[in-house]
């Protein structure tokens, strides 16, 4: 499969779904990658203290993890052009193997010159837990 | 405690240089899932026109982070940082970041607002290179909740 261009887009077209499984795990990799170690992201006492269900997911590790979705679809980051979103709800991770699952979808909601932008629907437990969240990159002719 | 509305343009000194490290970007993009190799193989990168790895978009919120700080922490501005989650996040690219660039954030106090008791702060970060080419321009929105 090759990248997309701009040729071979339209408005309306929906991108490969992306899955991430988000374990205890995956947030203490985040924690040191980005340098956020924010306590609610891996201590269950502070969290729940802090009237959190249990342990929540950095909103960046669900944004960055959901910019797969465009990523993916045209196999390179460096053609990210802008990325926004709300973080409208915590993403709440268990203590088990599994973790919490999040669905990435996109469609391309825009096509303006060289920049095509998607709009993604990122899904865990049911509910958005992204507000539109919005990327755009720019494409070969 | 509303936030004080005259801090709205304020901007605070440059952040520390900071380097993007191959290490780094791997780790990063590994920790987020990205699997281009554009992001891992230096070879792959340059192949593709890039000087070398490709930082994933969401890479910047470690060098504007760092640098918001100082705005969400100014004495004068009157958040309690103790009550604060993270609202909304954009990431504009003037071009991407790449493993070798030295980097420096600006921030700034873009806006103050508050809605329904809660404080709501947004940041904007200009991240440049030491020689002055801009590179990404950040804006965060932190909400500080209404006390119980």
């Amino acid at each position: 499969m090759t990248p997309p261009t701009l040729a071979s887009v339209s408005v309306g077209d929906e991108l490969a779904p992306v899955h991430i499984q988000v374990t205890r795990a995956d947030l203490i990799r985040y924690a040191g990658a980005s340098g956020d170690f924010n306590v609610i992201h891996w201590n269950e006492r502070v969290a729940t203290a802090v009237g959190l269900p249990n342990v929540i997911a950095h909103g960046m590790l669900t944004m960055g993890a959901a910019s797969r979705v465009a990523t993916e679809w045209i196999r390179d980051p460096g053609r990210v052009v802008s990325y926004s979103c709300r973080f409208t709800r915590p993403v709440v991770v268990p203590d088990d193997e599994a973790g919490a699952s999040i669905e990435v979808t996109g469609s391309v909601t825009g096509i303006e010159g060289d920049l095509v932008t998607v709009a993604m629907k990122v899904v865990f437990d049911g509910s958005t837990v992204l507000g539109k969240p919005t990327i755009v990159v720019r494409l070969s002719a | 405690m509303a936030l004080n509305p005259d801090l709205v343009g304020r901007s605070y000194p440059p952040s520390p240089v900071y380097q993007v490290g191959r290490e780094k970007v791997r780790e990063f993009a590994r920790a987020i899932g990205e699997s281009s190799p554009l992001s891992s193989d230096v070879d792959a990168a340059r192949a593709a026109g890039y000087p070398d790895l490709v930082a994933p978009p969401t890479f910047a919120i470690i060098v504007s982070f760092e640098a918001g700080r100082q705005a969400a922490f100014d004495p004068e501005l009157g958040l309690d940082y103790t009550r604060v989650v993270h609202g909304e996040q954009s990431f504009e690219y003037i071009r991407p970041i790449v493993a070798g660039d030295e980097l420096v954030c600006t921030a700034s106090i873009h806006a103050v607002r508050e809605a329904a008791g809660n404080d709501i702060l947004t940041t904007r970060g200009d991240i440049s290179t030491v020689s002055g080419e801009p590179v990404c321009t950040t804006y965060s929105v932190l909400v500080s909740r209404r006390a119980e």
